[in-house]
């Protein structure tokens, strides 16, 4: 059993084709997506095709609860005027450039998604099993926290994303809480890498094992389209060198140290 | 204290953020604004020791806090804060709140390496409240600008991001302006990518003096909280360690309803909103968290 899992796709539907058809090489059993298909890149519309096609299980990310309910912002909850400035140009644009359709598709999905997996209960969620917008970042998550939530929240491996950043803890008792990035937007190390998140049963007696896939995509032609629908420069400086430039300020230290900006 | 009939209660939902008044009421500055009057001579609360310090940490697993938070006073007055935030940093983030003028290079050095070899971010929010020593000095007294920039040239020197955290002094129509000028003089001290965080004051302590203290209306009501969510209290997520006990949140240390027992396990209960603070923290939100740190979404308003 293989299970591959992303967030995050933020309108970069190249990057979502190339990561489906590379989980397919590897046989995945079934795909899931985490939330937030839009903001950031160019032609929201082209990622449900995609979604649909290949049967990937979505949940509700804070993004798709916004667009999909047509609120007046995307519940990123920046405070730094400037994040907000850019987070307001790539919300009025998914907005405005996604069918009635999809927006109703994003309106129902589900907020979580629950299943077995050999002895494990998997939680699938978007920002954290108790709130679809809270950022879990790796340097401001104790382990005892993550510990209470697996334990709260009656799950042996928890996958979240909404950060744009990987990264993975071991927990007591073969217990996971795993982010597993997003595949809309470099994260902030300097390549113009993405990435998703590969989970499978092992046959050892050491558990599931879980594994982060690089994307390859074209990100030249990403941030071609995205200059053609006049999307921010500082966006596609991001496509190209991956470093953010803006979203800053939601970083915490150890994250944003790691950075350019 | 008695409470109003229809004072509401907030419960714990969970500890997410344990603080510690690791300094007491023990400051080298006496700021006009200080909401709990802090000062080299008011002792009403005291050093937090390591000793003490540990038996929380140790008694906070188990809890699951998710993060540390460091407050006085002035944290770097504690002869054992080096220790203190280096033992943290093994169980998670820590923020230290500090007015950045007594930082040496010896414990940064210290620290740079403590927060290398750890999973966790360690934060520095430093205290200032203008962008020159003419709009600082008044309140904070002479010289603390610069002996404050010379922190934030200090910590940035050993690698770290300080959050520079104003409170706002200044009218909402200066806001712009004056963050700008702010963000300049941080660039020009050498601070090239700032972080900044600009907080409400609070009509407390000291700052009742300043400007005026809170009216008899300006109290939390069950209506008020009807659609509002909690969790942009500090109280629905914190506690506050003391040498005296633990206390409901860092605002309120110094009423008596707010000190909830000694131990963690024993100061979970509910806590009655009944003060003018309680109030602000109404209108404004989390505000003792790090913009990074807290559970997003501006606070809804009633009106
Ligand atoms: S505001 Fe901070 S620096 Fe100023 S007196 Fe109070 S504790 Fe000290
Ligand atoms: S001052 Fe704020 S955090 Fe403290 S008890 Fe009142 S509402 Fe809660
Ligand atoms: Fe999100």
């Amino acid at each position: 059993m293989r299970l591959a899992f992303f967030g995050g796709i933020y309108n970069n539907y190249l990057a979502l084709d190339f990561a489906i058809r590379d989980a397919k090489q590897r046989g995945v059993d079934a795909i899931y997506c985490l939330g937030d298909m839009g903001a950031f890149g160019p032609h929201p519309d082209r990622v449900f095709p995609l979604l649909h096609e290949h049967n990937v299980h979505c949940i509700q990310g804070n993004y798709d609860n916004s667009i999909g309910n047509e609120l007046n912002d995307c519940q990123c909850g920046y405070t730094d005027p400037r994040d907000n400035y850019f987070a307001e140009i790539s919300y009025a644009y998914t907005l405005q450039n996604t069918s009635p359709e999809n927006r109703t598709f994003l309106k129902n999905l589900p907020t979580e998604i629950r299943f077995d997996f050999g002895e494990h209960r998997v939680l699938l969620c978007h920002g954290s099993p108790r709130r679809m917008n809270e950022f879990l970042w790796q340097s401001t998550c104790s382990t005892h926290f993550l510990e209470t939530l697996a334990d709260e929240h009656e799950a042996d491996i928890i996958l979240a994303t909404h950060t744009g950043i990987k990264w993975h803890r071991k927990l007591s008792e073969g217990r996971h809480f795993v982010n597993v990035g997003v595949l809309g937007r470099p994260e902030n190390d300097g390549t113009a890498l993405v990435w998703y998140t590969l989970l499978e049963q092992a046959s050892s007696a050491d558990g599931p094992v879980l594994e982060f896939i690089p994307v390859e995509y074209d990100y030249r032609r990403l941030a071609a389209e995205m200059a053609s629908e006049n999307l921010p420069d500082e966006f596609i400086q991001t496509v190209h060198s991956g470093w953010w430039t803006t979203c800053l300020e939601v970083l915490p230290g150890k994250e944003r140290a790691a950075g350019k900006f | 204290m008695t409470h109003a009939a229809d004072t509401p209660g907030v419960s714990l939902h969970h500890l997410d953020q344990l603080w510690f008044q690791v300094a007491g009421t023990l400051c080298n500055l006496t700021c006009d604004h200080c909401f709990i009057s802090c000062s080299p001579q008011n002792d009403s609360f005291g050093f937090l020791s390591l000793e003490q310090v540990r038996k929380r940490l140790q008694e906070s697993v188990a809890l699951g806090v998710k993060e540390y938070y460091f407050t006085g006073g002035e944290p770097f007055l504690n002869r054992e804060m080096v220790e203190i935030l280096e033992e943290t940093l093994q169980y998670g983030p820590a923020t230290v709140l500090t007015n950045g003028t007594v930082l040496k290079d010896e414990w940064l050095n210290r620290l740079r390496a403590a927060a290398n070899a750890s999973l966790f971010s360690l934060e520095f929010r430093v205290s200032v409240d203008g962008f020159s020593p003419e709009t600082n000095d008044p309140i904070r007294g002479a010289g603390t600008f610069d002996r404050a920039m010379r922190g934030v040239v200090r910590l940035v020197d050993h690698g770290f991001l300080p959050i520079i955290t104003a409170a706002r002094t200044w009218a909402d129509t200066e806001e712009t302006a004056v963050v700008n000028q702010f963000v300049d003089t941080l660039k020009k001290a050498g601070y090239s990518r700032p972080r900044l965080k600009i907080l409400p004051t609070l009509q407390l302590g000291a700052e009742e003096n300043r400007t005026h203290g809170y009216r008899e209306d300006e109290r939390v009501t069950a209506e008020m909280l009807q659609d509002f969510d909690v969790d942009h209290l500090i109280c629905s997520h914190s506690r506050i360690v003391t040498d005296r006990g633990v206390y409901v949140c860092p605002i309120l240390i110094e009423a008596d309803d707010a000190r909830l027992g000694e131990s963690l396990d024993d100061s979970l209960d509910d806590f009655k909103l009944a003060h003018g603070a309680c109030f602000t923290c109404y209108q404004y939100g989390a505000i003792c968290s790090n913009s990074s740190h807290q559970l997003t979404q501006p606070p809804e308003r009633a009106s």
